[in-house]
């Protein structure tokens, strides 16, 4: 058995297909782009290599980069202060058990599971001046001919492709709390009730404490996901009207298919991977002491 | 005692509420996949239809080549869950049992491809792809595809094989029966489940993919579902009842699996979280 498992020949055969794949579709894809983006590059003439340049002149020349950012902060903000607490809240009251608890789950995470296409699609068909939804109740309950274009609109373009998406995640980080809630002994529990503890007390000394690692999980996905942001601002505005709606990846994306500047849309693209690995690191730095306390507990 | 049920009464319909605003939006797109335009853009946005439209569906499957990006994305998720499953059960298996001296190295890296976003190796699939002929054809969204469902489906399997004991195969190896015969007889069936969860995480990314569809194919005739939907949602942007029923067909396959299957998704979704 284990003379069979040694072999070298056997290894190679069972990780090779994967780690062939894994690497010429994203490995070295990776590291390509890493390259590019130290270049002045267009794909047709020569490279030039300019260092760190590019990166620099996101923040200095480029007139979308810096308000692009912008917008990913807010829906990292949104993402943290409006869509992990309602999921938070909707998990412990859940986890303590309610009627029907499968069924709200279920339908709570639904949204999950479509694809951000339709997603994006049909909360356009929302937004829609004239016949969407938002607006029909807004004019059923004012009894007014209420007007307003909120997707081509400057001012509210993005902010409407953060609803979708913290609509669509709620469901999400909401079953990771209720999994982690759900995965501490009942014994604490018991201690407490044994002790004379009201609900309250037990949630926010034994619950909330012991939840520390699963938090840490769900801010470093919140996060990531909301620094990486494609489909719903491309599907949904594209980044506009006039670019108010730009994230780093949606502006990315245009820089290398529609203006080909391959070096420059490259960094940006190496931006968001930095960027991602950076706040993780920060997250996990964060959370060092807290979860430490919930091994101790 | 009767605070207490005020408070009941008042969860609830604060879990009503949110259970409402989270399926609304699909009773919306559902009810106006079946209207005609004088319904949906007058006196009737809200309600059930007055006159069922199933000429939508038929018009989005006769007048647009919706039929054949429906059977494109069941070709790209089911070759990729199969060739992914396949490929990632055989890999975490020589990560999880068998003896090299750089497989922790290897599990490392796979581990570091889940936190990759795809946006940073899309130029260079671009022009690999379009170099090698490979692009605007099947095999051109396949083989990132493939590549991109391994890191977690590695993640996933390699945790359940070690949490299988080893003597189950050990026994059913001894009588010289060979590594491949004993991986797809005795092996994979022991890691059903586990191959269940990785599955279905593949199928839904694969099945909801868009920016590599968009951005690798560019005939109708190797288009997917998203991109083809939203092409034409461009085209006929007036249709709202056409460009429903697309985005219903697009979405049926997915609530229909998560209708019977909503536990096993809800667990396969969070599996990396849970995890970590």
């Amino acid at each position: 058995m284990s003379r069979m498992l040694g072999k070298k020949g056997n290894v190679m055969v069972f990780v090779l297909p994967a780690l062939l794949m894994f690497l010429g579709f994203i490995l070295i894809p990776l590291i390509i782009s890493a390259l590019y983006s130290l270049f002045k590059y267009d794909g047709i003439g020569t490279m030039q290599f300019i260092g760190l340049k590019n990166y620099a002149d996101m923040f200095t020349t480029d007139p979308y980069f810096l308000r692009a950012i912008g917008n990913c902060l807010l829906l990292v903000i949104v993402s943290l202060v409006v869509q992990l607490p309602i999921s938070l809240a909707l998990a412990l009251v859940l986890a303590r058990g309610v009627k029907g608890e499968k069924f709200f789950r279920t339908v709570y995470f639904l949204p999950v599971v479509i694809s951000s296409m339709v997603i994006g699609q049909l909360w356009m068909k929302i937004f829609n001046s004239d016949y969407g939804l938002l607006n029909t109740v807004i004019r059923f309950f004012t009894h007014s001919d209420f007007q307003y274009s909120w997707l081509s609109n400057p001012k509210t373009a993005f902010i409407c492709t953060v609803v979708p998406a913290v609509w669509q995640y709620v469901g999400y980080h909401m079953l990771i709390f209720y999994a982690g809630i759900k995965s501490i002994p009942t014994d604490y529990y018991e201690a407490a009730q044994i002790d004379g503890a009201t609900k309250g007390q037990v949630t926010r000394k034994i619950t909330l404490p012991l939840l520390a690692p699963v938090m840490k999980t769900c801010m470093v996905f919140s996060i990531t996901g909301s620094l990486r942001a494609f489909d719903l601002i491309y599907v949904m505005t594209g980044g506009g009207p006039n670019h108010a709606s730009e994230v780093p990846a949606t502006l990315m994306y245009g820089n290398l298919f529609r203006k080909g500047l391959y070096g420059y849309g490259s960094a940006q693209a190496f931006f968001i991977v930095i960027e991602c690995l950076l706040f993780t690191f920060i997250v996990n730095k964060l959370f060092k002491k807290s979860e430490e306390n919930a091994s101790v507990l | 005692m009767k605070q207490n049920s005020v408070g009941k009464t008042f969860k609830y319909i604060v879990l009503v509420l949110i259970a409402a605003i989270q399926i609304f939006p699909l009773y919306w797109l559902i009810t106006f996949s079946l209207k005609g335009n004088s319904e949906i853009f007058g006196d009737n946005v809200l309600g059930l239809p007055h006159i069922w439209k199933w000429n939508n569906y038929v018009e989005a499957f006769t007048q647009t080549n919706l039929l054949r990006y429906f059977f494109n994305s069941v070709f790209y998720s089911a070759v990729t869950v199969l060739v992914g499953g396949l490929f990632a059960a055989m890999a975490a298996y020589a990560i999880a049992r068998m003896q090299w001296k750089l497989k922790g190295i290897v599990f490392a890296l796979f581990t570091l491809g889940i936190m990759i976003p795809a946006q940073a190796t899309l130029l260079p699939l671009f022009q690999l792809l379009d170099k090698t002929g490979l692009k605007g054809g099947y095999l051109g969204l396949l083989l990132p595809y493939i590549a991109g469902s391994l890191p977690m489906c590695i993640m996933i399997l390699s945790g359940f094989y070690k949490g299988i004991p080893k003597e189950l195969e050990e026994a059913a190896c001894i009588d010289g029966c060979g590594i491949f015969r004993c991986f797809f007889f005795i092996i994979l069936p022991i890691i059903k489940p586990a191959l269940a969860t990785a599955s279905i995480f593949t199928f839904l990314g694969t099945w909801n993919e868009l920016m590599l569809a968009n951005t690798f194919v560019d005939s109708e005739a190797y288009r997917t579902l998203p991109v083809g939907i939203m092409s034409f949602a461009g085209q006929y942007s007036t249709n709202w009842g056409l460009i429903g029923a697309g985005m219903v067909i697009a979405t049926l396959p997915t609530i229909i699996i998560y209708a019977f299957l909503s536990n096993q998704i809800q667990q396969s979704l969070i599996a990396g979280a849970v995890k970590g």
